[in-house]
């Protein structure tokens, strides 16, 4: 907290007639924000003996945390893989625009590019604070080009790379500067993938499995040198089979390291992946289901021909596909709609389905004190939601920076 | 006194909160009018947390009162007695308690004035009967080396102070103490019997708490119901009056 005299005298703003999500229970409780981040309205009272300077009514609304997106690869147009002259701008154009879906913090993805477009690009996409200008950038995810070639999906075969050869050096090489990054999806069936996962996590980057025809075992062995998460699980990975469950496996292994969550991502747009695997995913290992929209340029533009790093992708209302073939590639659903979509397909509590897309992602990136959360202390970072999990507004460090057009009679 | 009673907990409740409201009402409170609620000490505030925190979470956080005007007794205070003694001061200050809303102990007492408490004591440190700490053993998971031994509380004679007073009494455990209180002799040991010495004594009490007394008593305060029901006919409210 800054500066003790100057925080004390701050305003205090009360959000009342709301439910929260909090603990996992959603309750009638009124939420206490100053300088940004949510305050416990106790101490307040009897230790400072303040009241709020503001208070505003939320209409009876649900108050969540604000919605996480860890893999999106753009949006309305923008490509975080192409080496624009402006990548500045696209990414930012893209954080203003998801406000409406109720994301506050993303992690823009760069699918698999030649080391020339990473050199180029990352340097421009820095974590940034989320604020009326758009959603907090929590860090970069990259998703290749250390994957499998069986089951690179859209990636494109002629910019995939092994590391057998100088382990993690060469994934500087290829990379240039991992600063900005915080995800990091490899195959671990790739030569020397334990040594890169253990210089990965050393560093504090996630690494995920995905885009992998690993077994369980390697699997296992990969959690246990540092891996945490799946990418979009099911999706460009071996089925599941009852004598190797393969990477799907790892939801209900009994080898993760104990105090260890193996969280996964799930595309709920209805077309990744069929409802019933979504619940039994979710039945096994609920607290590691994280929504990810998976979203590509396409969102939120119509049908229609667009990119995705050095792929042409076609758009037809919910799907797209690489043109001129069956091979999905990344989605069009925005993550509120993911959200609804995950919470009629599996039945689950609102809460539930609230955590998936915000707690969860944010436990992933050890990010939970701070973002995923209404705990006091916690960046005021939140939802306000109708019954249906409609977004009716959106707020960061506790402004409000969008609000749902109110239907005119 | 009035014995009021009620069918079960909730109504019991429920009657209890009408009537306080009617009467803050009534009092016409303004800028320079303060109605002065008085409560009973809960748990000790020994315990970090849980004394603020229950008044907070079940009382001051669902009002709109200014934090400045919630006097609760520190029991962390570096001096006890001087703690008590500013608090009795504080009271003085506001006019007096318009009306003392408390509870009453398995073993009779009100607030924490244990059997054998002076009747004209006032606010000080108090060390808990057993009664009382296994009362309230619930509060610290069971575990009773956990629960505080002693307590800051206001006096018999404090709470006679006030202008009116209200126990609250349900539950069949707490029968045979209400017995004592208003069947029996005033007996220190038995706290609450000081109150039959009040001018103006509530008792709010559920059909349980009445198990221990005479037919002839809850027959005739049962008749007197309607009367009573009158003390809670929906009055206006400040707001609506400006």
């Amino acid at each position: 907290m800054r500066g003790g005299q100057d925080s004390v005298r701050a305003p205090v703003l009360r959000f009342t007639n709301c439910r929260l999500l909090r603990a996992g229970k959603l309750l009638r409780e009124d939420l206490w924000v100053r300088e940004g981040r949510i305050l416990d309205p106790e101490k307040l009272f009897f230790d400072e003996q303040r009241l709020a300077d503001q208070q505003r009514d939320c209409g009876g609304c649900i108050l969540a945390p604000g919605f996480i997106d860890v893999q999106i690869n753009g949006g309305f147009g923008v490509d975080f893989s192409q080496a624009t002259e402006d990548v500045g701008s696209g990414v930012a154009l893209v954080a203003q625009k998801i406000l409406a879906h109720g994301v506050t913090s993303f992690c823009p993805t760069l699918v698999t590019s030649p080391p020339e477009v990473y050199h180029k690009v990352l340097p421009h996409i820095p974590v940034k604070r989320g604020g009326p200008h758009g959603a907090g950038v929590l860090g970069v995810h990259l998703e290749g080009p250390f994957i499998s070639q069986q089951k690179r999906g859209a990636h494109p075969e002629a910019h995939l790379r092994s590391f057998e050869a100088n382990a993690f050096k060469d994934v500087l090489a290829t990379y240039g500067c991992l600063d900005n990054v915080c995800i990091l999806t490899l195959a671990p069936e790739l030569d020397r993938s334990h040594e890169v996962i253990r210089e990965l996590t050393a560093l504090g980057i996630r690494v995920s499995l995905g885009h992998s025809v690993a077994d369980l075992q390697m699997a296992e062995k990969a959690v246990q040198s540092g891996a945490t998460f799946i990418t979009h699980l099911f999706n460009a990975m071996l089925p599941f089979h009852h004598r190797d469950p393969g990477i799907v496996g790892l939801l209900t292994s009994d080898q993760v390291p104990a105090g260890r969550c193996v969280f996964y991502g799930m595309i709920a747009d209805g077309i990744h992946t069929n409802p019933a695997a979504l619940r039994i995913a979710h039945r096994a290992h609920p607290q590691g289901l994280v929504l990810v929209t998976d979203a590509i340029p396409a969102l939120g533009l119509g049908n229609g021909r667009h990119t995705l790093g050095q792929q042409v992708v076609e758009v037809d209302e919910l799907s797209a596909y690489v043109a001129g073939t069956t091979t999905l590639c990344g989605s069009i659903a925005p993550m509120d709609v993911c959200v609804r979509n995950f919470l009629e397909a599996t039945g689950c509590s609102l809460e539930s389905a609230l955590e998936a897309a915000s707690l969860h992602p944010a436990q992933l990136l050890g990010l939970e004190e701070c973002k995923g959360t209404l705990d006091f202390g916690a960046d005021a970072d939140f939802v306000l939601l109708d019954d249906a999990l409609h977004v009716q507004a959106t707020y960061i460090s506790g402004e409000l920076v969008w609000q749902a057009e109110v239907a005119r009679p | 006194m009035r014995l009021v009673i009620l069918d079960n907990y909730d109504l019991a409740s429920e009657w209890a909160a009408k009537y306080i409201c009617n009467r803050i009402i009534q009092f016409k409170p303004g800028q320079d009018r303060y109605f002065t609620l008085g409560l009973p000490t809960g748990l000790p505030r020994n315990h970090p947390e849980s004394y603020h925190s229950y008044m907070w979470n079940n009382f001051f956080k669902h009002i709109d009162i200014d934090p400045s005007n919630a006097h609760i007794l520190d029991g962390n205070a570096t001096d006890l007695q001087a703690e008590c003694d500013a608090f009795e001061k504080k009271i003085k200050e506001a006019g007096g308690i318009d009306l003392f809303v408390g509870g009453i102990g398995p073993d009779g007492h009100i607030a924490f004035n244990e059997p054998g408490s002076s009747l004209v004591s006032r606010t000080r440190l108090k060390t808990l009967a057993m009664d009382t700490i296994l009362a309230n053993a619930k509060y610290f998971d069971g575990d009773l080396s956990k629960v505080p031994t002693m307590a800051l509380t206001v006096g018999v004679g404090t709470v006679m102070d006030a202008r009116e007073v209200m126990i609250l009494i349900t539950g069949a455990h707490k029968a045979f103490a209400l017995y004592k209180a208003i069947e029996e002799g005033v007996n220190h040991m038995w706290t609450v019997s000081a109150f039959q010495q009040h001018p103006r004594t509530i008792f709010v009490c559920d059909e349980d708490a009445t198990l221990e007394l005479r037919v002839k008593t809850v027959k005739y305060f049962k008749g007197l119901m309607h009367v009573h029901n009158k003390l809670v006919d929906p009055l206006y409210s400040m707001k609506e009056g400006n």
